[in-house]
């Protein structure tokens, strides 16, 4: 042996046979199952990929939205034509207001306010979202009436969709939506710069509007909100009561198997059996109110419940059984050891999960469609009991509609729904990443 | 190795001037263990000396560290385990219902077999059984009492200056002393070892042991391990265990000398287990 390893150039014969072990067929192997796992590695991520292009290829438009600045002259005469408006709040409340903006236009583009069809045609061009915004404006503050006020005013959502280049306007007038006298007005005022695309903060405030402009995710995002609070604050204690107690102090009997079953059995059922649960007992038997973000969040607590409990158990699980000894051992009665010990060593699991689980709620659609969460709602609810809806439900009414504005703020939301999650998912992970303990 | 065995012979004979006078701190009468169907323990009767180390050895499943279990009932948190016969501490039952089981393992007091601080600051390791037992009054008590348990453990001076680091970050043998001195920190009468120097090397090993033969002026001790060897240079009392039976027991200078039985004998001289 040595004499081999002395002398590299003895020749092959004096040196042992090789056996064959079969060492090209293993590594053949293992190169084909790094393939397969690549491929499978590539068509995931080119579906991902695709589902983000078009998401965001579709609705990052919905973050900009046009408006057209006008030198709105708030005259008295037709605010307020009987000067009633000392004695008579109403008056204020019901004016006229986009009159005011449609003769603003016209004397910026020139159209005498006599022409009546052109005048038509020009009305279209603003949204009729300016009666409230300019209520708003004169409400606020009466003394304002009589001047003249420089207001970006939105764009009708036809006109938006022209301005951002979304409809063809090569074809036949007749055929579109926006006319080619609309159309020459829009060029001459972007050529002023009066107007523009602007960040979008509609889609943020507004609520259910039948105008796509001044229709936005206020409602949806408050409705969120509260769900998602009242789903963390009834699942999260319930979960880790439950899960403690069947993992530290319950006796394993037939009763406890049954109970973990059927704890893995809910985390299946399918999330519309929990809107029906919740129509029938939340509102047609404890009578809550239909609509309510109340009710929204018990019913995904109901759906949150089991995939905390089945969190938290593998959690405290994998605590190693070395540290209850420790504790055990050093005379901790039960509760102190899984307070001091196992549940501080559980967090993170458990915070995992609860966020997981809260994700997973937060993009439920179904079962809030049962509970009457998918419904007109204009005005942003105060509290979780006044009616609201949710992000989700909000993409799919959105989704129902036709107009291509509507398309794009459907996208648009989805995009606010996906920053939502992935931001509740990174957080998972920096939990995990920043309090995962070794021993 | 024969100059070892010479010394721990020596050594053994002195123990047993002591061993004969001391009184009995915990008792065992026909102990039974079953786990589910299977029985551990056929009617196990053995007695503790105060102020002594006891050790129990035996091959491997034969009993011996399901009996140092149930000297402080660490069996209770086993499914399906049941112990049967009588066991005493001072004459009193330990599983009689009347017992606190809190109270029994803070006089009762267990080192493991693998070194396992809590995932905290050294300090906190030792502090958490007099704070939770309510042992110290306030933070000077607490100090004391962690200095104090750290001397006693011959750790202090190792680590004095980290008292706030994790106790996760020692060596094997380092955490197994802090095993020992958050163990000593409750005060308890009883120390009961499993097998405390079987995850330790060598040197570790020599340390503890050293500790354990210190320990025994203040403290009963009943250790369970796998090596002759140490089962002769720490204990003064052997209990040689075989399939769930107590085959003998004697002052260990005995044991290893003239064994009675042949099982023992056997065993303590590698011919099984």
């Amino acid at each position: 042996m040595t004499d081999i390893a002395l002398n590299p150039a003895a020749p092959a014969s004096a040196r042992p046979a090789r056996r064959d072990i079969g060492l090209k067929r293993r590594y053949a192997a293992e190169r084909r199952f790094k393939l397969y796992g690549i491929t499978a590695i590539a068509i995931g991520l080119f579906f991902l990929v695709a589902l983000m292009y078009s998401v965001f290829s579709n609705g990052y438009t919905a973050f900009w939205q046009t408006e057209v600045n006008l030198a709105i002259n708030l005259d008295p005469k037709i605010i307020d034509p009987d000067n009633k408006r000392a004695t008579d709040p109403n008056v204020l409340l019901t004016a006229n207001y986009p009159i005011l903006a449609r003769n603003a236009l016209a004397e910026k583009l020139g159209v005498p306010t006599t022409n009546k069809p052109a005048m038509r045609e020009l009305g279209k061009l603003f949204s009729e979202g300016v009666r409230g915004q300019l209520r708003e404006l004169v409400v606020a503050n009466p003394s304002l009436i009589g001047t003249t006020q420089s207001v970006w005013v939105l764009t009708g959502a036809d006109i938006d969709s022209a301005f951002k280049g979304q409809i063809d306007l090569t074809v036949d007038q007749t055929r579109r939506k926006v006319s080619d006298q609309q159309v020459e007005w829009m060029n001459k005022l972007k050529g002023e710069g009066a107007m523009s695309q602007r960040f979008n903060t509609g889609l943020f405030t507004y609520g259910a509007s039948s105008r796509p402009e001044t229709s936005g995710l206020g409602v949806a995002l408050i409705g969120s909100l509260y769900m998602m609070l009242i789903v963390l604050c009834l699942s999260l204690p319930i979960g880790v009561a439950a899960s403690i107690y069947l993992e530290e102090y319950a006796k394993k009997s037939r009763l406890t198997d049954i109970i973990e079953v059927n704890i893995n059995n809910l985390a299946a059922v399918p999330s519309i059996v929990f809107g029906l649960l919740g129509l029938a007992v939340f509102i047609n038997f404890f009578h809550m109110p239909r609509s309510a973000s109340l009710v929204g969040g018990m019913v995904l607590t109901l759906m949150t419940l089991p995939t905390i409990i089945i969190a938290t158990r593998a959690a405290l699980r994998a605590v190693p059984p070395s540290i209850r000894a420790a504790a055990l051992g050093v005379g901790a009665s039960k509760t102190q050891m899984v307070f001091h010990h196992v549940l501080p060593l559980a967090a993170p699991g458990i915070l995992t999960g609860t966020i997981i689980g809260l994700a997973h709620a937060l993009g439920e659609t179904a079962p809030l469609l049962l509970i009457g969460m998918v419904a007109f709602v204009a005005n942003a609810p105060v509290t979780p009991l006044d009616p609201s809806t949710a992000l989700p439900v909000q993409i799919y009414m959105w989704a129902n509609e036709a107009e291509r504005a509507f398309v794009e703020r459907t996208s648009g939301a989805i995009i606010v729904l996906l920053i939502f999650l992935a931001v509740m998912n990174i957080t998972a992970i920096i939990l995990r990443r920043r309090f995962e303990r070794r021993w | 190795m024969n100059l070892m065995t010479e010394r721990n012979l020596e050594k053994a004979v002195n123990d047993k001037m002591s061993a004969q006078g001391n009184a009995i701190k915990m008792q065992g009468k026909d102990v039974t263990v079953h786990y589910g169907d299977k029985q551990a323990l056929f009617g196990v009767s053995l007695d503790v000396p105060e102020k002594m180390v006891t050790a129990l050895i035996g091959p491997s499943g034969c009993g011996k560290s399901t009996f140092l279990r149930s000297l402080n009932r660490m069996n209770d948190t086993i499914e399906g385990c049941k112990v049967g016969g009588l066991l005493t501490l001072d004459d009193e039952d330990i599983y009689n219902p009347k017992i606190d089981v809190v109270e029994l393992r803070a006089r009762v007091g267990m080192v493991f077999q693998k070194p396992n601080p809590f995932p905290k600051s050294i300090f906190e390791n030792v502090a958490y059984g007099p704070r939770i037992h309510g042992l110290a009054k306030n933070r000077q008590q607490l100090d004391e009492i962690v200095e104090k348990s750290l001397r006693r453990a011959s750790l202090f001076e190792e680590v004095k200056d980290r008292l706030h680091e994790a106790g996760t970050g020692l060596s094997g043998g380092q955490q197994q002393r802090l095993c020992i001195a958050r163990a000593i920190a409750v005060s308890p009468e009883v120390i009961l070892m499993d097998e405390p120097c079987s995850a330790l090397d060598p040197i570790a090993t020599a340390k503890v042991e050293e500790l354990i033969d210190e320990l025994r002026e203040n403290y009963t001790i009943v250790i369970v391990t796998h090596s002759m060897q140490q089962a002769a240079r720490v204990s003064q009392r052997t209990a040689m265990f075989h399939l769930g039976n107590l085959v003998e027991v004697g002052d260990t200078e005995m044991m290893f000398t003239s064994p009675t039985e042949k099982r023992t004998q056997d065993y303590i001289t590698g011919r099984f287990g």
